[in-house]
């Protein structure tokens, strides 16, 4: 039994895989050619007019550029099959070095988001679903539809003002404050577990306080994705045959909403995860932005601002296979928990 | 009237010209409850909006750059009063005379974006669906490819790239979310296509010897077409959404060529630290009002077009009431 639960399991994230990549090719290729191909010359664009000729021809040469386009696009795959992401044109950055710091804080900013999407969105979700057509319900729709249509900087802005400018209570830009940003002692560039490494408590409210405006905001946003599956779930789960066997056996109400009705309407949850990952990671650009956190999605505008063409294509890149291995994580957990997808 | 018909040899009246987009709205007077509420709601705030774009030269009490009025200056980042109804920014414009001509420069942005990836994305839909083979599967793994990226950075890329190219202006803003668009309508039409292809009435045509394209034509392209009007509104409001954050990122449209909300809360975070409300707070709403009324239009029209969604009234059967016409229509 177990054997053979195994085959299936192996077989299907074999299958998946063998999907996965023609699509990261393709995303690759898109990339490359809207990055590449379009624009024409990167590097005077990068470089601007002033800069004269034998420069731009010399850096052109140093990196490449000046040999015939497919052969740099057999290059290109080759050093993103390396994990090789090049290095920036302006200020010669190499793209893993931004993955890791400024990587790090998106990816800080994101998780706290995810929590809060979760706990609001599962709790709003079962709560208007097991309470359908009721004024809680219908709260909870309001919140849903008006937190889809508040773009994620105009709630940040809103927040910002509130709690930032009026009632003073939380700082609205930045990672940290300067002092602890200078001075701390970066193991993983994720400030909230840093500072518990060194054991420095007040380094970690500073980055805690500062992490709050910015997380809550993502979160809030991405919440109304999860208010509007789970409430629609648990209506769908609540109809089920094994609910009415459950009444029918005699088991209390609480037991079977709590028991067989929510649990069943949060799988499908973890299929949404995987899907919010891209609206996270959008959001997070416009996040960071508002919020001047210093992310991979705010580094991605400053070097767009400096039509810093190898940058962006390397951010680009990295947000593409991000976007496509956490889809494909997904899946695998999806299929590990719920048999019937290993088709 | 009778004489057609029995030309045809069926009792069915002749088509009109509109037959089908007939049958697609047909629906909209059936709507109860919930669903005709949030309809009617989104139909109105939505036409609101479109009065507001079309008189914005008569309603606007200033011009959208338009810092000064009889030689006299505005002050800068002036709080609400009696002349600016919702105060000046720091460029000493008139914040609501923005708001209104934003409304003109969101709403062409949109239909623009909308027409260009309703001709694009649906016709390539119908021929992949109808078609199959190669070119349809390499076009679904380009399209899925497309969908799986995410779409404001897609918008951003191509809006940069225009820029640099074109200029920064309403073609380049709506060819930027168009981009983002085109997928989705290939994708909903394509699957439609296929599942109709296999269909009686389209056998029936190709055994009857009519060609592919008068197939696509006649037979599959109103079945098909009837999920395009809720999608179209539904991405209206999501082509919103995106507009403004281009505009917040400094993508959107050129500042000297129009107004844009987007941008106009891009410029009030600055203003934010020091408590200045007004400048953010108004554009910022004007989206969420335009948002709200295209997402309930869309999400009625989606619950009224697509059957499974579609909710009848629970009628009340009182059986011991005399049965008088019309008392069972009313939903409680």
């Amino acid at each position: 039994m177990a054997a053979a639960k195994g085959t299936s399991l192996r077989q299907y994230a074999l299958t998946r895989l063998g999907l996965v990549l023609p699509m990261i090719f393709i995303l690759l290729t898109l990339v490359f050619l809207l990055m590449r191909v379009a624009p024409g010359d990167p590097i005077s664009a990068a470089l601007g007019a002033r800069v004269p000729k034998e420069e731009v021809d010399k850096i052109k040469a140093e990196l490449g550029y000046d040999r015939p386009i497919y052969i740099q696009y057999v290059d290109y795959l080759g050093d993103v099959v390396r994990l090789d992401f090049g290095t920036t044109i302006t200020d010669r950055r190499p793209i893993g070095e931004i993955i890791r710091e400024n990587g790090a804080a998106t990816l800080e900013l994101t998780f706290y988001a995810m929590i809060v999407a979760i706990v609001v969105g599962v709790t709003f979700g079962l709560l208007a679903g097991r309470y359908r057509d009721t004024w809680i319900d219908g709260g909870g729709r309001l919140f849903g539809i008006v937190i889809y249509a508040m773009p994620v900087f105009f709630l940040g802005l809103m927040a910002q003002l509130f709690f930032g400018s009026y009632l003073g209570w939380l700082p609205t830009s930045d990672r940290a404050s300067p002092i602890v940003d200078a001075t701390l002692d970066k193991h993983t560039n994720l400030y909230t577990i840093d500072t518990l490494i060194n054991r420095d408590w007040d380094a970690f409210v500073d980055s805690v306080k500062h992490l709050i405006l910015p997380a809550v905001t993502l979160g809030l946003v991405t919440a109304g994705v999860f208010i509007r599956l789970i409430r629609v779930n648990v209506i769908r789960t609540m109809k089920d045959d094994y609910i009415e066997a459950a009444r029918a056996r005699g088991v209390d109400e609480r037991s079977v909403v709590y028991n067989h009705a929510f649990r069943n309407a949060l799988v499908p949850v973890i299929t949404v995860v995987g899907l919010t990952v891209a609206l996270l990671l959008s959001g997070a650009v416009l996040t960071e932005t508002t919020f001047n956190w210093p992310g991979i999605g705010h580094t991605l505008i400053l070097y767009l601002q400096n039509r810093d063409y190898t940058a962006v294509q390397g951010i680009i890149v990295v947000f593409a296979l991000v976007v496509v291995i956490a889809s494909l994580v997904i899946d695998f957990v999806n299929a590990y928990i719920d048999p019937r997808i290993r088709y | 009237m009778a004489v057609p018909a029995q030309v045809d040899g069926a009792a069915v009246p002749r088509r009109t010209r509109l037959a089908g987009l007939r049958r697609v709205f047909a629906p909209v007077a059936d709507a109860r409850g919930m669903t005709r509420n949030m309809l009617w709601a989104g139909a109105g705030i939505t036409l609101a909006f479109v009065l507001i774009a079309l008189f914005a030269p008569l309603i606007a009490p200033y011009d959208f750059d338009t810092f000064q009025a009889d030689g006299q200056r505005f002050g800068q980042l002036e709080p609400p009063s009696r002349d600016h109804l919702m105060g000046t920014n720091v460029q000493s414009t008139d914040v609501l005379s923005r708001i209104i001509w934003g409304t003109q420069t969101e709403l062409k942005v949109v239909l623009v974006s909308l027409f260009i990836s309703i001709t694009v994305g649906v016709p390539l839909g119908l021929f992949a669906g109808y078609f199959g083979g190669k070119l349809d599967r390499v076009l679904v793994l380009v399209m899925d490819a497309l969908l799986v990226f995410p779409f404001l950075l897609l918008a951003i890329v191509i809006a940069f790239l225009l820029a640099d190219k074109v200029g920064q202006g309403i073609l380049t803003a709506a060819i930027a979310i168009t981009v983002v668009y085109i997928p989705l309508y290939f994708r909903v039409v394509r699957n439609h296509t296929i599942s109709i292809r296999e269909e009686p009435f389209v056998e029936a045509a190709r055994a009857l010897g009519a060609r592919p394209l008068t197939i696509i034509r006649k037979y599959v392209f109103f079945n098909v077409v009837q999920n395009v009007p809720p999608l179209a509104t539904l991405n209206a409001a999501d082509a919103i959404l995106t507009l403004a954050a281009l505009g917040f990122l400094g993508y959107g449209i050129q500042p000297t060529d129009g107004a844009e909300w987007g941008y106009d809360v891009n410029r009030a975070v600055s203003d934010a630290a020091s408590g200045i409300w007004w400048t953010g707070l108004f554009p910022g709403l004007a989206i969420v009002l335009l948002v709200v009324g295209l997402t309930l239009l869309g999400e009625g029209l989606s619950e009224t077009v697509n059957p499974v969604l579609r909710k009848r009234p629970k009628v009340a059967v009182d059986m011991d009431a005399p049965m008088t016409p019309g008392t069972g229509a009313d939903p409680s």
